[in-house]
């Protein structure tokens, strides 16, 4: 115990003498949440939407008004269908090209059911589904209006509707912020817990100072600890600033208990450590286990749920996310805070990041003794 | 007591070790020389427990450096080629970080370091990374002695370190062995063989001689002469050109002049070479070998006894 005490001063006094340490705990966090926060949005708040009116009628007129009254398009108008449109979609110039061809009003009151067309630049699928929403209801909500008004004197009689009142729970005001902010916080304690404290480790292989250490009477279960230990503490104390920042700059709710977060981290960042751990084994110099970081990072993040939901990912890719101790965090860390779950809820969770911690660690020990 | 018994080492398809086999005394000073790549660190990594022998044994002070290596560890100090402390912690807390881990303090044994401290302690608050290569020798020598160790092993100690530093270092390792610990270092520069009480010459993965400085000068079979012109490089070619010479080297300003024979007249042959003119006034007296010699003459027997057995196979 004395010996890990030792070593764990000695990896404080080391962590706080570099330079790049403060600001990688401090700054780092600040500004990913500051620019991730904002600028990864699936939120589509400006659409350029041109709209080819061939039929020059009222009807047309008042369609285009009522789009180009709200905040969120910036409409502008051709009188002929043609190249321009298609060259201003292709010079993304335009996100989405409305359609409405020759005597639309006409056919419409005839009740020739007239079809208006949508034409959008899906290079971003996700977007471009976002876009054609909006519109597609804009346009309903215009068609209904107007009919009730045309056929106020009609004799056709009503039309039947079911009314469903969407109520968004958790996330009332579907605050996109509020969505992403804990997920920029499980890749700052993740950074924090596997990749520093794993870059620590190899870095006394690539400087030779093992050498020195591997003849004194420190022994395995003195150096890992006494490596570890560090940074699960800085980890812990990066969630808490995140979460300080969070709450300052975004409100961002804290409905469950802070004891039960901090708790599954303190779990999940034995799980990473051992990941990290391991590749220490591997990895002889610094750079390498940059590399090997660099793939860890990318396929657990984008496969985590960081951005789209685990649960619309094919079945393979979900299996793949048993493996995953981002994934794990990722939703229980968005339980926690948002949802307010409870230990019960995220049992299932905690159970199986214990469960891998401990596999994890094992085997980095085992190979951690066969590689030294 | 050490121990080593035919022990082999192989690093895949190369040999690094074979049979080597050495006794040192306690409270000795080895000193092994070696080529770079004779396999000096694999033997010294063997000793201090970092690596294990595929075939032999080691023992120090009783205890086996594969079966007992924990508490040999706490009992040898043992000083790397490279400079293996850490370069962001300053001089004194890599000297209380290496205290504390053997449960010692720098109090406790700052007698044993005074004399290499007191060098660096005006610097004890620079990192020692920022250390000249003298002073991180001196810290080095001082964090594998911090916890007085029985056994002191260092490799290659004198590397990378101007002569006057180097001269500096082996009397302060003399001044060392009066407190009875037994110390083994290697070093590549062949001129530092003296400064032990014995020397080992370890050749391409073989020891081939241990002994004291002036047995190894005995094993020298031919006479010796030092010779000196005014163009030192041409008479050694001519001198080695000649069929009765056994050896010649360039030793300093001078060419060590070993002829076949005992009886060989020497000043015949070089009035000889004096007479053409080439090499202006020779001369040469008769001297003793130099452990240089001997350790030359014992790898060109080994390289001869290998193309030997090449040539018949």
């Amino acid at each position: 115990m004395r010996t890990i005490l030792i070593i764990i001063r000695k990896e404080f006094k080391q962590i706080f003498r570099n330079r790049m340490m403060l600001p990688i705990i401090f700054i780092a966090p600040i500004v990913e949440m500051l620019v991730l926060v904002y600028a990864a949005t699936m939120e589509v708040k400006h659409i350029d939407l041109l709209v080819v009116d061939s039929d020059q009628s009222v009807y047309s007129r008042q369609l285009i008004s009522k789009l180009a009254g709200l905040k969120m398009y910036h409409v502008s108008v051709i009188p002929v269908a043609g190249r321009e449109a298609d060259a201003r979609l292709l010079g993304n110039k335009a996100d989405a090209v409305l359609e409405i061809p020759p005597k639309f009003e006409q056919s419409l009151v005839r009740g020739l059911n007239p079809v208006l067309q949508l034409r959008l630049d899906a290079v971003n699928g996700m977007a471009a589904g976002i876009i054609n929403g909006y519109t597609r209801r804009i346009v309903m909500d215009f068609q209904r209006k107007w009919q009730m008004n045309f056929t106020a004197t009609d004799t056709h009689g009503k039309i039947m509707r079911i009314s469903v009142v969407p109520r968004y729970w958790y996330n009332s005001e579907l605050n996109y912020k509020h969505y992403m902010l804990p997920g920029i916080l499980v890749i700052l304690v993740t950074i924090m817990g596997m990749f520093l404290s794993a870059i620590n480790l190899v870095r006394e292989k690539e400087i030779g100072t093992i050498e020195q250490i591997n003849v004194t009477p420190i022994r395995r279960y003195h150096f890992i600890p006494g490596k570890l230990i560090p940074f699960w503490i800085i980890a812990l104390g990066e969630l808490a600033f995140g979460l300080t920042i969070g709450w300052i700059l975004f409100r961002v709710p804290v409905r469950g208990s802070l004891l039960l977060l901090f708790g599954f981290t303190s779990v999940y960042l034995l799980s990473v450590m051992g990941i990290g751990l391991f590749l220490a084994t591997i990895a002889r110099t610094q750079q390498q286990l940059m590399f090997m970081f660099f793939f860890f990072m990318l396929t657990f993040l984008l496969m985590s749920g960081l951005f789209t939901p685990v649960e619309s990912m094919p079945a393979w890719a979900q299996m793949v996310n048993r493996i995953n101790p981002f994934a794990y965090f990722m939703r229980v860390i968005r339980m926690i805070l948002l949802k307010g779950s409870g230990f019960r809820d995220i049992l299932p969770e905690f159970t199986s990041i214990s469960v891998y911690a401990v596999i994890m660690f094992s085997l980095a020990v085992w190979r951690y003794r066969k590689t030294t | 007591m050490i121990h080593i018994r035919k022990v082999y080492k192989s690093f895949g398809e190369v040999n690094a070790l074979s049979e080597v086999s050495l006794d040192i005394q306690d409270g000795e000073l080895f000193v092994l020389i070696g080529p770079d790549g004779a396999g000096k660190t694999t033997l010294f990594r063997m000793l201090v427990t970092l690596l294990v022998p595929d075939y032999g044994s080691i023992e120090v002070n009783g205890l086996d450096v594969v079966e007992n290596f924990r508490q040999l560890r706490t009992k040898m100090g043992y000083m790397p080629g490279t400079f293996s402390l850490y370069p962001d912690l300053t001089v004194e807390e890599n000297l209380e970080f290496y205290a504390s881990i053997f449960g010692t303090t720098i109090r406790k044994n700052y007698d044993l370091i005074r004399d290499i401290y007191k060098h660096i302690e005006p610097f004890k608050k620079r990192p020692a990374g920022k250390l000249s290569g003298g002073m991180k020798q001196k810290l080095a020598l001082s964090c594998a002695l911090i916890h007085r160790p029985e056994v002191l092993v260092l490799d290659e100690p004198t590397t990378g370190v101007d002569a006057a530093s180097r001269k500096e270092f082996w009397i302060m390792l003399k001044k060392i062995q009066q407190e009875g610990m037994t110390i083994i270092a290697s070093t590549a520069y062949m001129d530092e063989a003296v400064r032990g009480d014995r020397s080992g010459f370890l050749h391409q993965g073989k020891l081939l001689m241990a002994d004291t400085p002036g047995k190894i000068r005995e094993e020298y079979p031919y006479p010796m002469y030092s010779c000196r012109s005014e163009n030192n490089y041409a008479l050694l070619q001519a001198i080695r050109a000649e069929s009765s010479t056994a050896t010649a080297l360039l030793f300093g300003k001078t060419i060590h002049y070993s002829p076949v024979k005992e009886d060989f007249p020497v000043e015949e042959l070089m009035s000889g070479l004096e007479a053409t003119g080439k090499y202006g006034r020779i001369t040469c007296e008769k001297t003793k070998p130099e452990l240089e010699d001997s350790f030359s003459y014992l790898s060109k027997g080994i390289e001869r006894s290998e193309t030997q057995s090449g040539m018949t196979e």
